[in-house]
């Protein structure tokens, strides 16, 4: 059972990370600095390695992870926060997760449907 | 022969034991192995007294007084699992009692009795009766009133004993007796006694009673001696059960309230934090007045609902704590995790999450009791002011005091603060309706379609949220009357879920409102035998089942263990999945009596399933719509 503190605290957490997907990318890290990946052996990944435990299955976060798909951070900035996360994130380190698997991942994520206007959706209406 | 005839009896013959010389005869053959032979009847067999018959059985028990007292006190129900320790009272409460006011509720589980007892009284306001062994059965009702303690809910524990060595039975009544039943709970109840005599019992009965609904709430034990309760009470004998007051809550010292006033009137960001806060409907209303009078946010923390979802002042999904300047917690448990961060990384460590020079100020009646062994007190919080008091009881003088301190200039402050409150709480609710659209047709079904689809169900209902809110249901639904939801299970013991929602569904049963329960599935399998308790005493509840198939809680802290050591990450499931098999929930709830459908994976097939159910639940049935869901 997720309590409303719970909610509460991810709250927080998706705001801030909300915030950091908002920006835009720095020259230096462009979204299309990211390697090609795969996005069918990214989505084996993310599942595997436990990735859907916090973020979902979709990438698209919940009461325990922030929301990470289908518009992640910026590549580099992606795979910095994996390796040395600044939250309560698990890290990642290379020996488990190589670039390669970070990369295919990235592209499973990128791949994720975008949803639908808001407004069209009855059972979200205010 | 009663128990008194007998031990008159035992004693005689043991004296004349003693007194007689030790001389002992031989016994003739026949008396040794022959039948005994057909008495001959003579004038003098005829004439003689005859001797004297022992009394198999009796009108009236201890018991019987017993449950006098129980419907003195007011209990309407008693959750019990059958036990021979309690035989007595439990034919008392069917048979003297009439089986009413107390009702006896069949459970399958202890840890279900209590659990339901705990759901019901955060409806109710009042506890309900707990039957169970002084032994086996506390055992298993033990993490359950632990539950009860951290979340300070009331239950009336009732347990068996047989103290009497030299009466019980040889076997299982040895196994099932102890010499103080009571010690196992007592790090975490509030008060406990064993009456040794009826006028005893009721005078505890009664005092128990007191001491569990005086803030702060507690479960309480009562131990009821096999004797006691078995024993014949003659027709003539009148025994007194004493008058019951509730004592009235303590408010905070007067002073103390008036500074707290002037420090809000005072403030530029005052924020306040609600977590067990309401203890009665009409807490809801002291807030928002209190709330609105000054114009704060407020964050209600989920241990009751304190607070309307949608009321403009509503900042529970905001970062409101780090630009506060006054923070007033009322009834927080952890006030130390409201105004710090916690990092749960190799090196654990910590960092307040307001300004410095804010000021903190908390109402609580869990300054004036407190235990030391089990550690739910949380960390210690630095405040500026504290009032050991009943928070709901202290909020009307509070609203008093501020509306005789703000002036009209802080009025004016107070206005403006409000209107960009109000913006930032619809721009919340804007924001939360985005978020719930990701993965909208995902399958498994993400929590916020579970939760879209069965708010859709319900919001023309009434409607009361009992158990569970799957991460979404305080930001999509509106909750504005105060029955509408009664928080978690205080000391986070998994298997609270099913039971308290069952019990709380009881206690909404008689107001006729639609009791949902939004069920987890690894609580489920504690004790899933409470689905048939609310099938057999036709307590209506819709339970909608988040299934993601795990532990998953702890699946998340194994998954953190093996990042943390680089190895076996792909490995973190292991101990905490619930597959292969996949458990059928709707096959355990329908041979438990339920209507029940699932497991659905199809986020389409979740709103329809879920209406046949309320169409079962608005019949005055339990059902049950198990749907495969998104981890978190």
């Amino acid at each position: 059972m997720t309590s409303m503190r719970a909610a509460l605290v991810a709250a927080a957490a998706m705001t801030l990370t909300v915030a950091v997907h908002t920006q835009s990318p720095s020259p230096a890290q462009p979204a299309a600095a990211a390697p090609p990946g795969d996005a069918e052996r990214g989505k084996a990944l993310f599942v595997k390695n436990g990735c859907y435990q916090c973020h979902n299955y979709e990438g698209h976060g919940g009461a325990a992870g922030a929301r990470i798909a289908p518009n992640p951070l910026p590549f580099r900035a992606f795979v910095a926060y994996v390796r040395a996360p600044r939250g309560d994130m698990p890290p990642y380190t290379a020996t488990v997760m190589a670039e390669q698997d970070l990369a295919d991942v990235y592209a499973y994520l990128r791949s994720r449907p975008r949803p639908a206007d808001v407004s069209r959706i009855p059972l979200l209406a205010r | 022969m009663n128990r008194r005839g007998f031990l008159k009896h035992a004693s005689l013959a043991g004296a004349a034991a003693i007194a007689t010389p030790a001389v002992a005869e031989p016994q003739s053959p026949a008396a040794r192995g022959a039948a005994p032979a057909t008495p001959i009847m003579s004038a003098a067999a005829e004439t003689a007294t005859p001797p004297e018959a022992e009394i198999l059985t009796t009108d009236r028990t201890g018991s019987d007084f017993m449950v006098d007292v129980l419907k003195a006190i007011g209990l309407d129900y008693i959750c019990a699992n059958p036990g021979s320790s309690f035989r007595g009272i439990h034919e008392s409460v069917i048979n003297y009692g009439g089986n009413e006011r107390p009702e006896l509720i069949t459970c399958c589980h202890e840890e279900s009795s209590v659990a339901m007892g705990h759901g019901y009284a955060k409806v109710e306001g009042k506890p309900l009766g707990v039957f169970a062994h002084g032994t086996v059965g506390l055992q298993h009702a033990a993490m359950a009133i632990y539950n009860a303690w951290c979340d300070r809910v009331p239950v009336y524990v009732m347990l068996g004993n047989q103290l009497d060595a030299t009466l019980r039975r040889p076997g299982a009544e040895w196994a099932h007796s102890v010499q103080d039943a009571a010690a196992m709970v007592r790090d975490f109840t509030k008060w406990d006694d064993t009456p040794m005599s009826l006028p005893h019992f009721a005078e505890s009965a009664l005092r128990a009673y007191k001491i569990a609904m005086t803030p702060p709430m507690a479960p309480v034990v009562l131990v009821l001696n096999a004797e006691l309760q078995e024993q014949p009470l003659g027709t003539d004998v009148r025994l007194a059960i004493p008058k019951l007051a509730i004592p009235a809550p303590p408010e905070g010292d007067s002073r103390a309230v008036a500074e707290v006033a002037r420090l809000l009137v005072a403030a530029e960001h005052p924020v306040i934090v609600a977590d067990r806060y309401a203890r009665t409907p009409a807490a809801m209303a002291h807030l928002v007045e209190l709330a609105e009078t000054v114009q704060a946010g407020v964050i209600s923390l989920g241990g009751r609902l304190n607070f309307p979802t949608r009321h403009p002042l509503n900042v529970s999904q905001a970062r409101a704590i780090a630009d506060a300047d006054l923070i007033l917690a009322l009834e927080v448990n952890d006030l130390w995790g409201v105004v710090n961060t916690f990092r749960d990384q190799l090196h654990r460590s910590s960092r307040p999450l307001t300004r410095p020079g804010t000021k903190v100020i908390s109402i609580t009646s869990g300054d004036l009791y407190l235990k030391a062994n089990y550690q739910d007190f949380q960390r210690f919080a630095e405040v500026d002011l504290a009032l050991a008091a009943d928070a709901e009881a202290t909020l009307p003088s509070l609203v008093d005091a501020v509306k005789r301190t703000a002036t009209a200039d802080r009025r004016r402050v107070f206005e403006s603060r409000g209107a960009k409150l109000a913006e930032a709480t619809s721009a919340a609710l804007d924001r939360a309706r985005l978020e719930a659209s990701y993965a909208w047709d995902a399958s498994p079904v993400s929590t916020a379609r579970l939760c879209a689809e069965l708010w859709g169900q319900i919001r023309n209902e009434d409607w009361a949220l009992v158990n569970g809110t799957a991460g979404w249901a305080p930001r999509l639904w509106s909750f504005d009357k105060p029955y509408q939801f009664i928080g978690g299970s205080g000391g986070a013991g998994v298997g609270y879920g099913a039971p308290a929602a069952v019990g709380a569904a009881l206690a909404h049963k008689r107001h006729g409102r639609l009791a949902v329960n939004i069920q987890t599935d690894g609580d489920l399998m504690y004790a899933p035998g409470v689905l048939w308790t609310a099938a057999h005493h036709r307590i209506p509840l819709l339970s909608v089942m988040h299934n993601n198939r795990a532990y998953h809680q702890e699946l998340m802290h194994v998954q953190k263990m093996c990042n943390r050591h680089s190895r076996g990450v792909d490995r973190g499931r292991i101990g905490s999945e619930l597959v292969d098999p996949f458990i059928d929930y709707a096959k355990v709830a329908q041979g438990l009596g339920l209507h029940a459908e699932g497991p659905i994976t199809d986020p389409k097939d979740v709103g329809p399933a879920i209406a046949r159910a309320v169409a079962t639940v608005k019949r005055g049935e339990p059902a049950l719509v198990d749907v495969v869901c998104q981890p978190r």
